[in-house]
């Protein structure tokens, strides 16, 4: 137990150390995202200019409506929308996004071999779109692709950090030569004091010698049988500690064969967990999601745009390869936008294991206990890595069961029960200890 | 004197170190007492040569590095957890949820059990066989449970076979479709079992109209030919007469095994309906046979005769005279006659005696009665074989005049009582085996169409007219396997597949307009429709000249014995003889395990110098006996004394001696079919002699007698009715301070008892009347539970790990209440010495009682207060923990259990060579229940009262914020009793049955005199036995 409270004052310092690294990476993060956007509001206006259309206007229109299916530059559900203006007619456009199955229905031509080019997947209709909102739009899918800039490589040096730390060290330096100087001053104090009380015939004693401590202690034979008592007891008190460590994967954080982050996906874009580990609402494991289930957003979700951990090599391209992975493991083709049937499976590795022995029930805790998959699980959310939390340790549920009350409104199965053991035990609130929840064949059958 | 004897001795003394020094002038001897080794051991060769030595490139110092390193590796190694890898789906199926299981409504029609059941799956696999309460009145036997165990046989074929060579399904397209062309004119026949499904019948016939020159014939492996054609000489369609002894009064029943396999078994729910003595009254039941059954074990009356008795039992019965009978047969029969009579139309005979005339006279007696446990109307469709047929089939085959076999379900070189026909069937032109394993026939067949499981199957049965069922695949096929309706749709040029036809059938023909998809979920469907008959059934005049043969009065009876071959409740006709479970399911009568034997009345067995005796670990051995019948011998068949059997006859259970597809450990018994001659269960002038050698028995039951102890409390219904409870069903007293007191009184009490009115108490009640023995429970408890399979040599050391026995008692008098009576009036040692001796012997004809045990969840438990681990604990739900994570196995528990229902694990199971069954394959792996753990080497382990069906209840329950209703609350014993003797429920619940029947006035527990309180309570049997 000690060892693992070291541990985690370890694993503290290194997350310390990483949040120094974060703010100053962060910042230069935003001086990038500022000068990519510079560029491009630069670039709309002249579109504006030349297309009649307000293409700032047009990018909320587009990412409200058409973004679920299309993308500017890449195949979608649907074709690519850049410079789509240039394809076909204006009037055609209007009649074609307000209702595209009118045209189909009527053989335009065009409108035909498109509708059987995606698959003959039907494209909404949005009557409600102006011909004005088209236009806006059609002016935001004139934004020129955005040159991607070189990745940088950490913090750059200089800056105000190095400066600091100079300052640190001259501070640093000036003190101790002043310390060095006082000590050389007292030195010399005492040096002349001494002589000046030579000089005046003042004496002082000469130190008796006695026998060194050690030597006393060894000939003490009870201090020596006291210390190594507590030698002992405090060598054992440790080995226990280490021992009772072992077995206990508190912190496996396994190298995943795909690098899937929480931090994105339960941090940043705030997914429940229960979208993707639905079975831990009704069945006893949590699951680890089937992929078709990582494909409800991954089919358009193809590349990562989102923030980058330089310091770790997190860059775009890094997670959208990981995404790229997720494609081939699940046999989609991103050219045609369809299955290919090949698929193969993932092999997670598992980090939470519980011995065989043990039951554990996931529904019992997340439906009716309503107990937030954190409490267990830790700060999932901030994992860029998954790792086990908890120590998973019998000792570590039972005090769980001490100590939490069972929450029981609105149930009924509990109402009876609860309201005559309430009365047997004269408390308000039950604890799951006094429920029954330590009995051994409620875990082990 | 004394000082000089002793010295004496002490000086002569000698301690033999080894045989060898018996020997006089032993050289060895001579030699170890010079040297401490017999031959130099030759140190000096090995570390004389130096070159040698110097060449050899690990030095001592490389030697200890290498130990060391491995030593420091392997320490090292374990400190670290294996990796686990997880694999979830790709793309999940909507209806599978890991961890939770999914039930489907199935059927199953195997040609000997046939049944709609429930298979509960968990991700995608088949786990378990439970009742469809949706289908009234079915049944789920032992053999139906242990089913879903055979879909995991690592010895099914996994592909099929042309010449012994793996070939694909296009080759054997090919070359059937190829063979059958060239055949036009030559017969085949295709042999089948009965299948009892419409669309299969269809199918048939469809075949059969593109090649006119099949013809169909169905093969009951255990034939019921004669009663069906007498159903059909009678009723005009082919069928077997079905009853209702719910609505019987009384039941004679003369050599039919009902509560068995008698006409395709299932008869016991209906049985027991009328024998609820609540209302204070029950049905008389009376039983003429000759072996012991399971009928004869649960009758009020039951009169042990002979096959050829049987058939004068059954003349005088119907009206015939009573000659040749002896005095107490003759007695016994007038008793059932004269209330027979007296029952009018709520009498009813039922017979087992294989010849149309007697099957004509009880379908015209109960007829003519007017008897409304028959029924005519609405007939089983379950066994359509006739005997006649099958043995022009085999007659033909083996003369050559039949030139193609096709065989679907059936194995008739194993099961064909004539040894000649393996050989022709290896000479005919085309020989196609359909099979689920490379049994007898496969082997020898030119083409085997390797047969899915039911489980992976899609198909339909109609048990009875215008009850219907549907079988549908609840995993993908193991293997390369594809059934044989498939087969047919391809070889009839049909597109479809199997389940487009049936669905098209059954929209078309069955439903009428109902919905598909409601039955399928239902999986049963009800329906008066007339379906046009397809079977070929055999003509009258087929049955004619059968008949003449088949004279009700052979008896041709000239000396010998009188063999009835009978099948055990376990093995039915050995189907699943490669099924570990039903292979160590104890035979309910006989408790015996993993064997046939040859069941001989106590009489005869002196007659003919049999003996069975126990050997010094109690376990038991018998002799071994040579029975031929004409030219055909069977030898070294086991003998088993059997209390109850009739003098004269002997009994052999079919479905032993396996020999193909069939693991080792697996080759039990002998093969019985040898003796089937005509299909006739009964084979006359059957000639016995003792033969070599001693045979060891696995029998899990020594003591067959309860010797007057109050173990089963049974009495009749007449003092039911007529005294009070305290009469019938004491409760046992101690004293205090000189006064009597019963013993569940607190004052009797030396503990105290948690409060147990709050939450849920769970008791379990088994109503002794109901219980008929099937042991349908033993094999659901073994399928829930993951009770591993010990094998023979185990079981014979008494260590079965069974957490639910069926204990089978016999009575050493004429009934239990005289045994009683017997050890009530010992007086006096010598008395007792003797007289409790002759209490352990079972009489010549017993009463016999069942009784399940498993733990009785004391809430005094002896075994918690002794465990010092504190492994075993108590829950406040009733439930009598075991932590087997927390056991060291001790065995402590195990000797103070009073009940003897803890079992520990004296080595691994799973995984284990030396136990190679289920456990120890990958595939026999997959019927593990996931949410029991499988136990380990060194724990005990026992009835857990189901707590993971108990826990899951209750949490649906708390999901679904609801309290918990009646009924729910479920064990694997409980939910797999089709009679309802069992019983589970939350006695808190003042309006559940469970609470009912812990205030009935049959209700006792199991030796309540020790004070262990049990949560398990037992019902007195009430037998309905006329004083007179």
């Amino acid at each position: 137990m000690i060892m693992v409270k070291l541990r985690k004052l370890l694993s503290q310092l290194s997350l310390l150390l990483l949040a120094l690294m974060l703010t100053f990476s962060s910042t230069t993060y935003a001086q990038e995202e500022a000068a990519e956007a510079a560029p491009e509001e630069a670039a709309a206006e002249d579109i504006a200019a030349d297309l009649g259309g307000d293409p700032v206007a047009g990018k909320t229109l587009f990412n409200a409506n058409c973004a679920a299916c299309h993308k500017l530059y890449d195949r979608a559900v649907g074709p690519p929308l850049f410079e789509v203006g240039d394809k076909y007619d204006r009037e055609w456009l209007y009649a074609w996004i307000k209702n595209s199955q009118e045209l189909v229905k009527a053989g335009d031509p065009d409108a035909v071999k498109i509708f059987e080019e995606y698959n003959q997947s039907v494209m909404q209709a949005f009557p409600a779109l102006s011909n004005e909102d088209i236009d806006n739009i059609l002016a935001y899918t004139y934004t020129p692709k955005p040159v991607p800039t070189a990745a940088t490589t950490g913090p750059t040096d200089g800056g105000g950090g190095g400066d600091t730390t100079a300052t640190n060290n001259i501070i640093l330096a000036s003190l101790a030569l002043v310390f060095l100087l006082l000590v050389v001053m007292l030195l010399l104090v005492s040096k002349t004091l001494r002589r000046i009380a030579e000089a005046n015939g003042v004496e002082y004693e000469e130190k008796e010698a006695r026998p060194s401590i050690w030597k006393a202690f060894v000939h003490n034979q009870f201090l020596v049988f006291v210390t190594a008592i507590l030698l002992l007891l405090g060598s054992a008190y440790f080995a226990y500690g280490w021992m009772m460590q072992v077995g206990l994967d508190e912190g496996y954080a396994p190298i995943q064969p795909i690098h899937y982050s929480h931090k994105i996906h339960a941090g940043y874009n705030e997914i429940d967990c229960n979208y993707c580990h639905s079975s831990a609402r009704k069945s006893k494991h949590s699951g680890i999601p089937s992929l078709n289930v990582c494909m409800n957003c991954h089919k358009n979700i193809n590349q990562y745009n989102g923030e980058e951990d330089l310091e770790n090599g997190y860059t775009k391209e890094f997670y959208t390869g990981e995404i790229k992975k997720l494609y081939e493991a699940v046999g989609w083709d991103e050219t045609t936008q369809s299955y290919t049937g090949e698929e193969k499976p993932v092999k997670w590795v598992r980090i939470h294991n519980l011995p065989d022995f043990a039951y554990f029930n996931h529904s019992q805790h997340v439906t009716v206990a309503g107990v937030e998959c954190q409490t267990c699980h830790g700060p999932v959310e901030e994992m860029e890595i998954m790792y086990q939390y908890s120590p998973l340790t019998m000792g570590w549920c039972i005090n769980c069961h001490r100590e939490t009350n069972v929450d029981l409104k609105g149930n009924e199965y509990y109402a009876k029960v609860h309201e005559e053991l309430s009365k047997k035990y004269g408390v308000d609130k039950l604890t799951i200890a006094q429920m029954g929840g330590l009995e051994c064949g409620k875990c082990h059958y | 004197m004394n000082n000089t004897s002793d010295n004496h001795m002490a000086s002569n003394k000698k301690y033999w170190k080894s045989v060898e020094e018996l020997k006089e002038n032993s050289p060895i001897v001579e030699t170890l007492k010079q040297n401490e080794f017999v031959e130099e051991i030759p140190t000096d060769d090995f570390l004389g040569d130096k070159e040698t030595l110097e060449a050899s490139s690990t030095t001592r110092r490389d030697f200890l590095k290498y130990v060391g390193f491995t030593t420091a590796a392997a320490s090292l190694a374990a400190c670290e957890g294996p990796v686990i890898k997880s694999i979830p789906y790709v793309v999940a199926p909507d209806e599978i949820v890991p961890g939770v299981a999914n039930y489907y409504a199935s059927s199953i029609g195997d040609g000997f059990d046939f049944a709609n059941v429930l298979v509960k799956t968990r991700e995608g696999r088949p786990i378990k066989i439970e009742h469809n309460n949706l289908a009234e009145g079915s049944e789920v036997n032992s053999r139906v449970q242990a089913s879903v165990l055979s879909l995991y046989d690592k010895n099914r074929l996994q592909y099929p076979t042309i010449n012994g060579e793996e070939a694909s399904w296009e080759d054997i397209d090919a070359g059937v479709v190829a063979t059958m062309s060239q055949m036009t004119d030559k017969e085949v026949v295709l042999l089948t079992q009965t299948f009892a499904s419409p669309s299969t019948s269809k199918l048939i016939q469809e075949f059969i109209a593109q090649y006119p020159n099949v013809r169909h014939v169905v093969y009951d492996t255990v034939s019921s030919s004669e009663a069906a054609d007498a159903y059909q000489r009678k009723y005009g369609s082919r069928g077997l007469a079905d009853y209702d002894f719910g609505k019987a009064d009384v039941i004679v029943s003369v050599g039919a095994d009902f509560l068995g396999d008698w006409q395709g078994g299932g008869y016991s729910v209906g049985y027991i309906k009328n024998r609820n003595p609540k209302n204070g009254k029950m049905s008389r039941h009376f039983q003429f046979e000759a072996n012991m059954t399971l009928s004869g074990a649960n009758a009020d009356v039951r009169v042990p005769v002979t096959p050829s008795e049987q058939e004068a039992v059954l003349r005088a019965l119907t009206g015939g005279s009573m000659s040749g009978l002896p005095e107490n047969v003759a007695e016994a029969v007038r008793k059932a006659k004269a209330e027979l009579d007296a029952a009018g139309t709520n009498g009813v005979i039922v017979t087992g005696i294989s010849t149309v005339a007697a099957q004509t006279a009880v379908l015209e007696y109960n007829d003519a009665k007017g008897s409304v446990a028959m029924d005519s109307a609405k007939p089983r469709l379950t066994s359509m074989g006739n005997t006649a047929e099958v043995t022009a089939v085999m007659n033909g085959v083996i003369s050559g005049s039949i030139k193609g076999l096709i065989t679907v379900g059936v194995d008739p070189v194993y099961s064909f009582p004539n040894a000649a026909f393996a050989d022709a069937y290896k000479n005919l032109e085309m020989s196609i085996a359909f099979s689920m394993k490379e049994d007898a026939t496969a082997s020898l067949a030119k083409m085997v169409a390797a047969t899915p499981h039911y489980l992976e199957s899609w198909g339909d049965i109609q048990t009875k007219k215008g009850s219907f069922g549907l079988t549908q695949p609840t995993i993908r096929p193991l293997f390369n396997t594809r059934q044989f309706q498939e087969c047919l749709l391809k070889w009839t040029e049909n597109s479809k597949t199997y389940y487009e036809y049936l669905r098209e059938n059954w929209e078309t023909n069955i439903l009428g307009g109902a919905s598909w998809n409601q039955a399928l979920q239902d999986g049963v469907y009800a329906s008066d429709v007339e379906l046009e008959v397809l079977e070929t059934s055999p003509t009258l005049n087929a049955l004619e000249s059968a008949t003449s043969e088949g004279a009700m009065l052979t008896n041709a009876q000239e000396g010998g014995m009188e063999l009835t071959l009978y099948t055990k409740t376990s093995m039915g006709d050995g189907q699943q003889a490669n099924n570990p479970w039903l292979q160590e399911m104890p035979d309910p009568i006989s408790r015996a395990t993993w064997d046939n034997y040859l069941t001989v009345s106590a009489a005869d067995a002196a007659t003919l110098g049999f003996e069975n005796f126990n050997v010094a670990n109690g376990a038991l051995n018998g002799s071994y006996a040579n029975i031929s019948v004409g030219d055909v011998t069977i030898e070294k068949v086991p003998v088993l004394i059997q209390p109850g059997q009739a003098k004269g006859s002997v009994g052999l259970a079919l479905g032993y001696g396996k020999t193909h597809a069939i693991q080792e450990e697996m080759q039990t018994g002998v093969n019985a079919f040898t003796l089937y001659n005509n299909f006739n269960p009964v084979v006359r002038n059957v000639s016995i002699s003792k033969a070599e050698g001693i045979h060891e028995f696995a029998c899990v039951q020594l003591q067959n007698t309860m010797m007057g102890r109050d173990i089963i409390r049974e009495t009749t219904l007449e003092i039911f009715n007529t005294k009070d409870a305290e009469v019938w069903n004491p409760m046992p007293m101690v004293s205090k301070d000189h006064q009597e007191i019963p013993v569940t009184s607190p004052d009797a009490d030396l503990w105290d008892s948690f409060d147990r009115s709050l939450g849920h108490h769970f008791n379990l009640s088994i109503d002794l009347t109901a219980c008929t023995g099937c042991g349908a429970c033993v094999i659901a408890c073994h399928a829930e539970n993951n009770v591993p399979v010990v094998g023979k040599a185990e079981m014979r050391k008494s260590r079965n790990m069974h957490w639910l026995r069926i204990d089978r008692y016999y009575s050493s008098q004429e009934s239990f209440a005289d045994d009683f009576d017997k050890k009530d009036n010992i007086s006096g040692l010598g008395s007792s010495l003797s007289e409790f001796a002759e209490l352990e012997q079972a009489s010549e004809n017993p009463q016999v009682a069942f009784m399940p045990v498993m733990c009785q969840h004391c809430n005094h438990a002896p075994c918690e207060t002794v465990c010092p681990v504190a492994a075993t604990s108590h829950g406040r739900q009733g439930q009598n923990h075991m932590a087997y994570n927390r056991c060291v196995g001790t065995r402590y528990c195990a000797n103070n259990c009073p009940y003897k229902v803890r079992r520990f694990n004296w080595f691994l199971y799973v995984g284990n060579d030396e136990f190679d069954y289920n456990m120890n394959n990958d595939l026999g792996r997959m019927v593990l229940n996931p949410d029991v753990v499988v136990r380990s080497r060194g724990v005990m382990e026992k009835c857990s009262m189901c707590i993971q069906m108990t826990q899951k209840t209750i949490l649906d329950a708390k999901r679904d914020g609801r309290p918990i209703k009646d009924g729910e609350f479920k064990t694997a014993c409980s939910s797999a009793c089709s009679t309802g003797a069992i019983v589970f429920g939350d006695v808190n619940d003042h309006d559940s049955v469970i609470y009912e029947k812990t205030e009935d006035d049959r209700m006792y527990h199991l030796l309540e005199a020790v004070g262990t309180k049990p949560n398990v309570m037992y019902q007195t049997q009430v037998r309905n036995t006329k004083e007179s």
